[in-house]
């Protein structure tokens, strides 16, 4: 083992904060391998790279949720013990968590008085808290509990929560990844000025174009090694995805033509109360997919998404037989059996434990969405090998890696598994396909090929309904979108016919979303610029 | 003459709802924590059968309390063992917990069963005790008493007036985010884990040294299981516990007087009345809540396991 020493530093005065040599093993596998990064004061950071290259570990070990196994961190030039997040705070670190770190059923104040030094209370906590949202345009009301607050207000808390305690290094954690696009520029905004004033900022993203406008320097992760330093803004999107993946990235092919099959989904009116406490009830969702289109429901997490993915896979029946329509079926009162017999196939958000069991073999997983719809059983028994084969033919026509002797789903990586359990769905050739979040948490590479696997079905005649928090991807691949806010579903438009900033402000639930669906549920009319701000 | 009968009905009900208070109050802090610890019952009867044993063999029920309550501190320190720090499952730990109380205050009491002492001295104020009406209602209860309505208001001021409550409290509601806030999730967990376990203990003791003074095996009859139903009846709520408890012994007595006057109604039934009329009560007083949010701790009964 070498000893640690601050290496020798080539360029430039001392950083603020230092990381040299940081190796970080769990096990077997080595998060880390080595990594040596340098934060100046003043500068917006970018770390990037794709899931698995080692960002968070790192992230953890410099607000001291982790200890590394080997390497120093230096303060100033001097080596200090992060032992945990109380000591990271004392010198100055501060984090946004990706996943909030808030308790849902405190109020807003009792969440930041969590971590504050105990002589902040009460009502001088609370006048800071008003203090800290005036200086930065950051409102909030500091007795509102958590769990009735946007994404966007939430990262406001941690944000505040931050900055009361006066850091000169803010480690934020994909912090646009559950924002609107308006949300992320008032963020913009506040990360600009912090730096201004001479905090450090180090910036976890893997959206290329928001580290492009923010961030001056931008270190490189893969497979836990640092593989480059730039400057992001004389990169390109394409080179710097490039770095991160050590490959091209190939691009998706835009979709072709127009879709002029029948329409084969139907919503019309679907209404559904809110399953439980923290659910969104559907109003009056109306929609058509045909054949050969992907049509896009844009829309920030919580807005409905699950819900409506329910309503459509029947794990939720509507009320009303003609709610939900496949290929001419009422399916609205049908199981979920009689669904996929039909000729639809699901893939839901949530890979580990909604769209696969984790501690089931791949070739099991296959079993649980199929049994009724590629013979895999007969007279009440399993045919384990053709279910194995199966399992085999989507590991090789999906690339999906790391499943070379049927492994249990949970040991995938969250971009193969994906692949894996959209490869179920696309080989039963579907004529309807709804996926929730095809590609969250999946990285670039698996993302491409995920959505080129979309493009490539739809070519094919089916009708396929994406709903995306991505903005980017939506653009990318579906003919129109719509936007599903607190339950209401905005009429679906061209994408060549909107904007970004159209959408963005239809997700944050400004005024066109209101208007009710019209009769008619084949609503592709575009509303028109009264709306555009 | 009415006004001293009416006096004298109110003393049964606080006595007969003090070591439902006292066990439910420890409880609601263990729970609000996010541990789930049914092993209740367990901790309570090993502390009457402790503190009876200690109080026959010391003379002073002082030590007799103390050392019931030390020994559900005892007990929970294992349940807390188990579940906090080997992240056992909580249920399974809690159940065992009782079970294995159960026996444990079977062979500490063994040779006391049948002895009697004096209860618990009760307060006696020249003057404001004889009072008519009220004296002994207000100024005439034991120490125990006393220390139960403190709890209550004690624990109130500590879940919702304390930097240490508001920490328990949010360990409790979600404790990925507060371990990564850095927060100690398992040692407040613990130290809530031996709070509830010692309050446990000195409910039992109450029972052997002032409600019934004297050990009989399995004493406790159930009190300890009301105590887990009324936490969550209550809503995790120190005052709600309070008066759930309340109303609990005045159903208690009320049925027991209905009993004795023979009003043709099936004694079982009658005994059943208590635990219908609270259920009732705290349900109707928990159904007119917010719409959002969650009323149990959310964590509650999940296994935390860090990950270094």
């Amino acid at each position: 083992m070498t000893p640690v020493v601050p290496p020798a530093r080539t360029e430039g005065p001392t950083p603020l904060f230092g990381a040299y040599g940081i190796v970080k093993r769990f096990g077997d596998v080595t998060a880390n391998d080595g990594i040596d990064l340098e934060i100046r004061a003043g500068e917006i950071h970018a770390l990037l790279g794709e899931n698995g290259a080692g960002k968070s570990t790192l992230m953890k070990i410099l607000y001291g949720l982790l200890e590394p196994t080997e390497g120093v961190v230096t303060h100033r030039g001097d080596i200090v013990r992060l032992a945990n997040p109380e000591a990271a705070r004392a010198l100055g670190i501060g984090m946004v968590f990706q996943h909030f770190s808030l308790c849902e059923n405190l109020t807003v104040a009792e969440n930041i008085a969590l971590v504050m030094p105990r002589a902040l209370r009460g009502r001088t906590l609370k006048a800071r808290i008003a203090a800290v949202g005036g200086t930065y345009g950051l409102h909030l009301d500091p007795d509102r509990p958590v769990w009735s607050l946007s994404a966007g207000e939430r990262q406001r808390i941690e944000i505040i929560r931050c900055l009361l305690q006066d850091p000169h290094l803010v480690i934020l954690d994909e912090p646009t990844s559950v924002l609107t696009p308006g949300e992320a520029d008032l963020l913009f905004g506040v990360l600009e000025r912090l730096r201004d004033e001479g905090r450090a900022l180090l910036y976890i993203s893997h959206r290329l174009d928001e580290v492009r406008r923010l961030c001056a320097r931008a270190t490189i992760l893969r497979g836990g090694r640092v593989v480059g330093t730039c400057d992001p803004r004389a990169e390109t999107a394409r080179s710097l995805a490039a770095m991160m993946v050590g490959a091209q990235v190939g691009e998706v092919k835009p979709p072709t033509g127009q879709a002029a099959g029948p329409a084969r989904l139907v919503l019309s009116g679907l209404t559904l109360p809110a399953p439980g406490l923290h659910g969104t009830a559907l109003d009056r969702v109306s929609l058509s997919v045909r054949g050969g289109e992907i049509v896009g429901i844009a829309g920030i997490a919580g807005n409905g998404q699950a819900e409506l993915f329910d309503a459509l896979s029947g794990e939720t029946l509507a009320s009303e037989p003609e709610m939900v329509r496949f290929d001419g079926v009422m399916s609205g009162r049908l199981g979920i059996t009689a669904r996929r017999r039909g000729g639809a196939g699901f893939v839901p958000e949530d890979r580990n434990g909604h769209g696969a069991a984790p501690t089931l073999s791949l070739s099991d997983n296959a079993i649980l969405s199929r049994h009724a719809t590629a013979g895999l059983s007969r007279f009440g028994f399993l045919r384990r090998a053709v279910a194995k084969s199966l399992a085999r033919a989507v590991i090789d026509a999906f690339d999906v890696r790391g499943a070379g002797s049927d492994p249990t789903a949970g040991t995938l990586s969250g971009g193969n598994l994906q692949k894996y359990l959209m490869g179920r769905e696309i080989l039963a050739e579907p004529g309807i396909l709804v996926v929730n979040q095809p590609t969250w948490g999946v990285d670039a590479l698996a993302a491409a090929h995920i959505r080129q696997a979309l493009l490539d079905l739809a070519e094919r005649g089916t009708a396929v309904l994406v709903m995306s928090q991505d903005l980017d991807e939506l653009f990318a691949i579906a003919g129109r979108i719509a936007v599903l806010h607190d339950g209401t579903l905005s009429p679906a438009v061209p994408a060549a016919g909107t904007t970004r900033e159209t959408l963005g402000l239809l997700m944050g639930g400004s005024e066109p979303a209101r208007i009710p669906p019209p009769a008619s549920v084949l609503a592709d009319t575009p509303w028109g610029p009264t709306h555009a701000h | 003459m009415s006004l001293d009968i009416l006096q004298m009905v109110l003393v049964t009900i606080v006595a007969a709802a003090t070591p439902l208070m006292i066990a439910a109050l420890g409880e609601v802090v263990v729970e609000r924590a996010g541990v789930l610890n049914l092993g209740v019952e367990g901790m309570m009867v090993l502390g009457a059968a402790t503190g009876f044993a200690v109080a026959v063999e010391t003379g002073s029920t002082l030590v007799g309390a103390a050392a019931g309550a030390g020994a559900g501190l005892a007990l929970s320190a294992l349940f807390g063992l188990l579940t906090v720090v080997l992240s056992a499952n909580q249920v399974a730990s809690g159940l065992a917990m009782t079970i294995l109380g159960l026996g444990l205050s079977g062979l500490v009491g063994a040779s006391y069963v049948g002895l009697k002492r004096a209860p618990a001295p009760h307060l006696d104020l020249p003057g404001l005790t004889d009072l008519p009406g009220i004296g002994r209602l207000v100024f005439g209860q034991d120490g125990f008493v006393y220390f139960a309505f403190a709890l209550a208001a004690g624990g109130w001021w500590f879940l919702w007036r304390t930097r240490t409550g508001l920490i328990l409290r949010a360990i409790g509601d979600d404790h990925t985010a507060t371990h990564a806030l850095g927060l100690q999730v398992r040692t407040v967990r613990f130290r809530a884990v031996l709070f509830g376990g010692a309050c446990a203990g000195l409910a039992g003791a109450y029972l052997s040294l002032s409600y019934t003074p004297f050990w009989a095996p399995a004493m406790t009859a159930g009190r300890g299981w009301i105590a887990l139903a009324l936490v969550v009846f209550a809503s995790w709520r120190p005052l709600r516990v309070l008066a759930g408890a309340l109303l609990f012994g005045g159903a208690t007595v009320l049925q027991l007087n209905a009993q004795a006057a023979g009003i043709g109604l099936p004694g079982q039934l009658l005994s059943a009345l208590p635990y219908l009329a609270t259920i009732l009560a705290l349900v109707l007083l928990s159904l007119g809540r917010r719409q959002g949010g969650s009323l149990a701790p959310a964590s509650l009964g999940r296994v935390f396991t860090p990950h270094r």
